[in-house]
């Protein structure tokens, strides 16, 4: 398995891999392929997808890595396919997902985690040995004996503190360059103090030294670190390997034929080619053809837009039935895409004043201790002229007030809160995304796709007259339109057996035509078929020499919705609807859901959705927006936090500061309680942490304190709020 | 108690053995899938022998 991850050694040692990357994209490992399994639980899918892989043709190994729920692939390229892979995967019931490699086996990204567990098992064993050194001398070790295990301490301690605790330093050293000041400017001061003054003490033949103080410090605080920086790595990751699952494409026309090049390289003036069931890559303006567009990401409307030559298409909306071709008007920087992108850029500046409650109490604990140990220095020297004895009190107040249990307080908990969520599938992105959704008061909803599936539903299939039915389901067999799509879908939840139904052909922007029984039949829009049309989403279905027959459509609610929102009303939160779908279809909605119509706001574009966000944090409320379509990017960036469902639009995810895997809106209270629950378990570990100083500072202030007593505050301290985290529910 | 001069440094040498060990695990990757690990002791299907 090992030889699957290692790179080929670079030509130049010092060139990193990723500039090595570039050069040379034959590497060996070409034919390694990742995917994300999100379903894969236990051991025996762990058996189940390594054999069924490992049987493939073509396939020299396949590993599973439970932990971050991917496959890792060794396959011949020439052989094999990525799509294979996904197929074979889903027969034995596991969605699968490829993987950009590029991203997934970029080796800086998980080098930082690894090097902080290399310093915390390098301070962690010293800290372990000079602790069995300071027993002895605090058992009662003294002269020659207690200066050899003084000495001995100094030799363990220097060079691992001088590595283990680089981070700190380095921190440190950057705040103060900053003339600021942040948890890591004590750290290290207490940490190089507490060095100093052993040192000086060990030379001197002196009584106490804090080298088991230094070091356990340094342990202590590295594991939070640690913690810290893995569930942001996990989290960031799997967000960011959501994001390489998408790789828009454009078809180019070109003297030479037809080519397909990057969405970024298209450029006005170009000509491009949209085949039914792609994205439209830019704007641009339809030349030949006509078709149906969906326009759920973008605006939220359900009901797909009929378009020909001369009217425009926007980049993000769902070409459904018909091929076309179409110049280029806008593409990168003024296309609608990056006009939104700009208003989220905007939203996001806004969010980043946020201040973590750690940063909040690192702003009071820093100056704090300092103002502590420099009281207890002028006050002893002072009273009793004794540089000495003061230093010795002022250090002694430094590492006694080391923030260990702070340093730990926030990580142990929200590691073990997104460990939990992460189980559950709930990704969080941000790392103070916990503490944000544990102070939220009203939540905001995008409609489609969100509380809705996003894609209609025959309303009432059991009105429709069976032969209609089956005439319908028999036109609508293989269409790429959502209408279509419903109703061969619904045929088939009622069993309805699809009538066979001879030369169907797509007309698109009008519907389907086909020939029954003899007569012509027509499945599409009312004024092709020659029907009244009527309200709503609806499709009609003529049969010639008979009464059109209507179909008529609801893009239905979730059926975990009703349940959700009232679990969030239980939980005392303001909800509110926002969409860009007709006033109807919302207020539909709103009086399933039971959200009173004032707050539900119709027909909102972007803008609308993102000032609206606004007006709320401006009333003082701290909004939860959840949306997942293109035109919720900018109210998901300016809200206090923000959920998107897995199913949503790249842009949707990386603006969200949640993503749910899969559509499970359902996790929304579930996810809010973890965060309540959470943040309580932080304020308890910072009081705990308070307590212990409260009760420590002034016996070291008063000069008692020893080096057993602080080894004894420290630990407890640590043990106690890392116990507190595991609380969290 | 002049022989803790010789067996503390010994006992730290054999600590360092150790952690040793633990850095060369690191570098192979062993803590990468520790989840997996723990469920795949438990799998029904046995590989008494080396795969090919």
């Amino acid at each position: 398995m090992d030889e699957t991850f290692e790179r080929p050694g670079p030509a130049c040692p010092a060139c990193t891999g990723a500039t090595c990357a570039r050069p040379e994209p034959a590497r060996p490992e070409a034919g390694n392929l990742f995917f994300s399994v999100p379903t894969v639980h236990c051991a025996g899918c762990i058996s189940a997808i390594e054999r069924t892989l490992e049987a493939m043709p073509g396939i020299r190994s396949a590993r599973v890595n439970l932990t971050l729920k991917r496959v890792t692939v060794d396959a011949d390229p020439e052989r094999v396919t990525a799509e294979d892979i996904v197929a074979a995967l889903g027969k034995i019931g596991y969605e699968a997902h490829p993987l950009d490699p590029s991203l997934v086996a970029d080796p800086n990204r998980d080098a930082g985690s690894r090097d902080l567990l290399m310093r915390m098992a390098v301070a962690g064993f010293a800290a372990m040995n000079v602790m069995l050194l300071s027993i002895s001398v605090w058992a009662g070790a003294s002269d020659t004996t207690r200066d050899f295990l003084h000495w001995m301490s100094a030799v363990i301690a220097l060079p691992a503190t001088a590595f283990a605790a680089q981070p700190f330093f380095r921190n440190a050293w950057q705040a103060l360059k900053a003339r600021r000041l942040n948890m890591d400017v004590p750290i290290s001061l207490a940490i190089i103090l507490a060095l100093a003054l052993s040192l000086y003490e060990t030379a001197n033949s002196g009584e106490d030294a804090y080298f088991d103080a230094a070091l356990s410090l340094t342990f202590f605080l590295l594991a939070g670190r640690w913690l810290d920086h893995r569930t942001r790595i996990a989290a960031r990751s799997a967000a960011r390997e959501l994001a390489a699952l998408e790789a828009p494409k454009a078809i180019r026309l070109t003297e030479r034929g037809e080519e397909t090049v990057p969405v970024g390289e298209l450029a006005p003036g170009e000509r491009i080619r949209i085949l039914p069931g792609m994205r439209v890559p830019a704007d641009g303006v339809i030349e030949e053809g006509s078709t149906e567009v969906d326009r759920a990401y973008l605006t939220g409307e359900t009901v797909p837009v009929a378009l020909g030559p001369g009217d425009a298409i926007h980049a993000g909306e769902g070409n459904l039935t018909g091929a076309l071709t179409a110049r280029v008007t806008a593409a990168g920087q003024d296309s609608t895409l990056s006009r939104i992108a700009a208003l989220v850029s905007l939203a996001e500046t806004a969010r980043n004043r946020y201040t973590s409650l750690a940063d909040r109490a690192a702003a009071i604990y820093a100056p704090a201790v300092h103002l502590l140990a420099l009281a207890a220095f002028i006050g002893w020297y002072l009273l009793r002229g004794d540089a000495h004895f003061a230093i010795t009190t002022a250090i002694a107040v430094l590492i006694i007030t080391c923030p260990c249990a702070l340093g730990l307080a926030v990580p142990a908990v929200t590691t073990v809160a997104s460990g939990r969520l992460f189980r559950r599938g709930v990704l969080l992105k941000s790392a103070t995304a916990l503490e944000r959704l544990a102070e939220v008061d009203t939540v905001l909803f995008d409609k489609t796709g969100t509380l809705t599936r996003g894609m209609p539903e025959l309303e009432w299939p059991e009105r429709v007259p069976p032969r209609a039915f089956a005439i319908a389901a028999g036109l609508a067999r293989g269409t790429l339109h959502p209408l279509g799509q419903a109703i061969a879908r619904a045929a088939k939840a009622r069993g309805v057996a699809p009538a066979e139904i001879a030369d169907v052909r797509e007309i698109p922007g009008k519907g389907l035509e086909g020939v029954f029984e003899g007569r012509r039949v027509r499945l599409g829009r009312a004024d092709w078929v020659g029907a009244e049309g009527g309200e709503g989403m609806e499709s009609w279905l003529a049969v010639e020499g008979e009464e059109p027959v209507r179909f008529s459509f609801t893009d239905a609610p979730l059926k975990a919705a009703r349940e959700l929102i009232d679990a969030l009303r239980a939980r005392g939160l303001d909800i509110r609807l926002v969409t860009g779908d007709r006033e109807r279809e919302a207020a539909n909605l709103a009086r399933i859901l039971g959200i009173p119509s004032d707050k539900v706001h119709a027909g909102a574009t972007p803008e609308d959705k993102f000032a609206l966000v606004e007006a709320l944090g401006g009333q003082g409320r701290k909004v939860l927006m959840v949306g997942d379509g293109l035109n919720d990017t900018a109210a998901l960036a300016a809200a206090h936090v923000s959920v998107a469902p897995g199913t949503a639009l790249e842009a949707a995810r990386n603006a969200a500061d949640v993503v749910l895997t899969g559509r499970r809106i359902e996790l929304l209270p579930g996810l809010l309680d973890t965060a309540r629950s959470a943040r309580r378990r932080i304020l308890e570990n910072f009081a705990l942490a308070a307590l212990y100083n409260a009760i420590a500072i002034p016996v070291a202030l008063a000069g008692l304190a020893s080096p057993l007593a602080a080894a004894i505050a420290m630990s407890m301290s640590s043990i106690t709020v890392s116990l507190n985290a595991l609380r969290v529910k | 108690m002049n022989v803790l001069i010789y067996l503390i440094p010994v006992s730290v040498l054999l600590g360092a053995l150790g952690l040793a060990a633990f850095f060369w695990a690191v570098k192979n990757r062993q803590f990468d899938d520790p989840e997996g690990d723990a469920h795949r002791i438990l799998r029904t299907d046995y590989d008494d022998h080396p795969k090919e």
